[in-house]
């Protein structure tokens, strides 16, 4: 008898539980306000990024196109997998000859953002900017060189 | 394949099938051949190798400072808990005592990587049993603390804040009141996986029963994490080997006696709670101080060994660095939580159908790259 | 627009038209081409609605949005899917076996045409109404597992073979279930015939009529025909999880978008007929003795009903399927053959005895 009556009470109890769950889904179903969908490229107006999120490294340049960076490879050594590389040239300044840099290569495909080369710069000439659609169909796109055209390095950073 | 069947003699009605490198419930690269008896499983073979990066071997020519990053790639779901690893060797080896306020973030922040990570976990585990609206509020949930580090570490996933002898930046403003609406919403949200999930009746058939694993076979495969604690391993590095700022708040260490499916199942969710219970005490006490102590930009430990373990969301991780007074290590060895509760797998998996495997491989909450490396 | 209320005008206009300009013979050919070809209109139509209405639903169920891009709110998203379908390469593998691979859809496509012939859609829309009718439904709409086994048999792949043999071991159990708690009803009716059963209940419908025994066969109806259609929690034959996709897994291309719609017909067919055998079918809600009230209830087309009933159903089935986790195919087998089937025999007894003594409404 006693077994009859667990028997019952399993059904009873599993589908009690059954119920439970679909209250759990259906409450969902009867409230549309609470749908966490973002429609990603509609919403790329008032779409804004946390200002500490790493999507790639930029070097600054101010408005009278200089930037800070010395050449001085600090970042290169702090790269965990190479992907800075720094193209060094000497300059003229004053008479004698400076180390400044040519090209300031920034292999983008390479790059972990793990961040390190920014507190390794002893001017703060590198930043990481927000930005993070990076795909790209063609691979040599991704190398990309940092320093602007015709730019040079601000007065008195050494 | 081929070779396989070659070289063992089968019983006839015994047959093999591969599950993996591709497949929806290996969670990655892992592949397993099975030896099936019709729907049930004679045996368990995995096969490694399928994401192997050779991290150890990276680590040997980089800085200090460069290893805590290559960590975030192994177990990423516990990064966080990874890269403190590596910091604290270092800092053991360099005899650096981190500031108050450093140990509080790091604890925090560690809780609730291990929270994170459970929330997916508990997500993808209904998808494996077939229940696929439990991963989207799995995920849902998740998505407040990804915010949360994405504001105060600069990523999601790949957080990589720690360094040696401190944290990459002070944490944001926002961080606090974030981190305790979050604990507000989940504490709401928590109950609701109990009745999509625990509580019914075929998640439990399901669950009950499966996958066995002893005690003394969770020690002896060094099985650890709530997979170990489970069956009664009282293996909470947090509790045993406190760092950080464990040893100030107060916590229950979650143990099992079943060592099946449902008491790892509930000794996550469980966790949870704890998680948040030990934020809970913190997020309102960070000391004020420095985030960071100097250290030199070239690290050079001095020659020795180190091992310095953590409780990740899965188990114990180690570090274990040899130096040779160089900036590399000269060798550096993980002990991954993963491989070692993997190694258990064959041993819980047999006499089950397949349908338990994939279960029993959800609550040993597998993560490939961390088996792998 | 009275033929709205009675399709019957509708068709005898159509066959006296016929009828004036072409022999006998040849009007029955193409009144059955005809009705062949409302069919595959229909089939194709559920296909495209009810693909988009689950993807919808379960995106409801989980917070999201579903498909949005395609058409406003994402409407022609099946459409586009379908043409994605038609152009991709139809893939084989070497060591398939060929004839049944290539039959394998097509036996599943048939049986349900066939299935679906029978169902009373609203007052004289019905193609074949003979006095079988509930008993031709259950053993055609059966005839499927026969395709599941073929493909899961001819695909060359233990992962298909496995879910194939799954899915036959579950479907002809859960046939019993979804018969007797037909059988319930009939016991009642006392006739197999769909207009009958239909006819029968314009005073109210048996869920409501016939006690608590009804209510018992109308939930293992639907715990039974979820399982015979091979959705989830029952989707054992697929369990993506598990099998990556069981029977269907080498299928590709349209070939796989056959299994699919065969899906979605099959989940039509059996909440049409648990529509029609408890919720009435196309009758309407009537209440015996309340003219008033049943005259405004009549005002709303049956085809209406039928339909809004019959999404009833299937709404009932995408929650379950998106709320529960997966059965194991040992608990399947116990949950037929311990639970469903004795509740189920000893509820027929308890309807015979309650028609027995006349307690029915």
């Amino acid at each position: 008898m006693k077994s009859i009556i667990n028997y019952f009470k399993e059904i009873f109890w599993g589908l009690k539980s059954l119920v439970k769950g679909m209250a759990v889904t259906g409450h969902y179903i009867t409230h549309p306000k609470e749908i966490i969908t973002q429609q990603y490229p509609e919403n790329k107006a008032t779409l804004k990024m946390f200002e500490r999120f790493r999507g790639e490294v930029v070097l600054l340049h101010d408005e009278n196109n200089e930037h800070k960076c010395t050449g001085c490879t600090a970042c290169e050594v702090a790269c965990p997998n190479g992907s800075i590389e720094i193209i060094p040239k000497r300059v003229e300044v004053d008479g004698r000859k400076v180390k400044a840099i040519d090209q300031f290569v920034y292999h983008l495909q390479m790059c972990t953002m793990c961040g390190l080369c920014i507190p390794a710069c002893p001017t703060d000439a590198i930043v990481m900017a927000n930005t993070f659609e990076h795909a790209v169909f063609d691979r040599s796109k991704l190398t990309k060189i940092l320093n602007k055209p015709g730019s040079k390095i601000m007065d008195g950073i050494k | 394949m081929e070779e396989i069947i070659h070289d063992q003699e089968l019983e006839s009605k015994e047959y093999f099938i591969n599950m993996g490198p591709q497949h929806p419930s290996t969670h990655g690269v892992l592949r397993l051949v099975l030896s099936l008896d019709g729907e049930i499983i004679r045996k368990v073979e995995p096969h490694l190798g399928y994401i192997h990066r050779s991290i150890e071997k990276m680590c040997e020519h980089d800085s200090y400072q460069q290893i805590v990053h290559l960590t975030d790639r192994m177990d990423y779901l516990s990064c966080h808990i990874n890269n403190e690893a590596v910091c604290l060797a270092v800092e053991q080896a360099l005899e650096v005592e981190v500031p108050d306020r450093v140990k509080v973030i790091r604890t925090i922040i560690d809780e609730l990587t291990r929270l994170s990570s459970h929330q997916l976990w508990w997500g993808v585990m209904g998808m494996d049993l077939g229940a696929i609206t439990s991963f989207l509020y799995g995920f849902r949930d998740r998505e407040m603390i990804t915010d949360i580090f994405e504001e105060t570490c600069g990523a999601r996933l790949t957080m990589n804040y720690n360094i040696p002898g401190g944290l990459f930046f002070d944490i944001h403003p926002n961080f606090q009141k974030r981190t305790k609406d979050f604990i507000t919403y989940f504490k709401k949200k928590l109950p609701e996986y109990d009745a999509l999930l625990s509580d019914n009746v075929i998640f439990k058939q399901r669950m009950n029963g499966i996958g066995k694993l002893s005690k003394e076979d969770a020690i002896s495969y060094g099985v650890t994490g709530p997979t170990g604690r489970a069956s009664g391993f009282s293996c909470d590095v947090r509790k045993h080997h406190s760092y950080m700022a464990y040893d100030r708040v107060e916590f229950k260490e979650i143990l099992d006696t079943e060592g099946d499916c449902f008491a790892r199942y509930k000794c996550r969710i469980a966790e949870m709670w704890e998680s948040m219970h030990i934020i809970e005490q913190l997020i309102d006490n960070i000391p004020e101080g420095d985030y960071k102590v100097p250290t030199k930009a070239v690290i050079k430990l001095p020659k020795g060994e180190w091992y310095q373990k953590v409780e990740t969301a899965r188990g114990e991780f180690g570090v274990y660095i040899i130096s040779e007074g160089q900036r590399s290590p000269y060798r550096l060895k993980f002990r991954s939580p993963g491989f070692s509760n993997l190694s258990a797998l064959d041993h819980m998996a047999r006499g089950c159908k397949i349908a338990d495997l994939v279960a029993i491989m959800s609550t040993l909450d597998l993560v490939i790259p961390d088996i792998d490396r | 627009m009275n033929w709205l209320y009675d399709f019957s005008i509708l068709t005898q206009s159509i066959h006296e038209s016929l009828s004036r300009n072409f022999v006998p013979g040849t009007v029955v050919l193409i009144e059955m081409i005809l009705a062949g070809v409302a069919f595959m209109i229909l089939f194709a139509l559920l296909g495209l609605v009810l693909v988009y209405a689950e993807r919808k639903v379960s995106a409801f169920f989980q917070q999201r949005l579903g498909p949005m891009r395609v058409g406003k709110w994402g409407t022609a998203q099946t459409l586009a899917d379908v043409i994605k379908l038609l152009m991709k390469e139809p893939l084989m593998n070497k060591n398939a076996d060929k004839f049944l691979f290539n039959l394998a859809p097509y036996i599943i496509m048939i049986s349900a045409f066939m299935a679906m012939a029978a169902l009373p859609f609203a007052k004289g829309l019905q193609a074949l109404d003979f006095d079988v009718g509930l008993l031709y439904i259950s053993a055609v709409s059966s005839l499927g597992v026969i395709g599941i086994l073929l493909a899961g048999w001819s695909s060359d792949n233990k992962y298909s073979l496995i879910g194939a043999l799954r899915s036959g071991a579950q479907i002809i159990s859960y046939e019993l279930s979804v018969g007797l708690s037909l059988l319930t009803i009939v016991v009642l009716t006392g006739s197999l015939q769909l207009s009958v059963i239909v006819e029968s209940q314009a005073d109210g419908w048996w869920i409501f009529r016939g006690h608590i025994p009804a209510v018992i066969a109308f939930i293992i109806f639907l715990i039974a025909s979820t399982a015979e259609t091979n959705r989830g929690p029952f989707d054992l034959a697929e369990a993506e999880s598990e099998l990556t996709a069981g029977f269907h897994t080498e299928y590709s291309g349209m070939k796989f978008a056959f299994f699919f719609l065969a899906e979605f017909a099959n989940m039509f067919i059996v909440s049409a007929l648990g529509a029609t055998v408890f919720l009435g079918g196309w009758m309407p809600f009537h209440i015996g003795g309340w003219e008033a009230f049943n005259n405004i209830m009549d005002y709303i087309p049956p085809i209406v009903w039928f339909f809004g009933k019959v999404s009833f159903m299937i709404f009932m089935m995408m929650w379950f399927r998106w709320t529960f986790p997966r059965l194991r195919i040992d608990q399947l087998l116990t949950l037929e053959w311990k639970y469903l089937l004795p509740v189920n025999l000893m509820n027929i007894l308890v309807m015979a005895f309650l028609v027995l003594m006349g307690w029915h409404f």
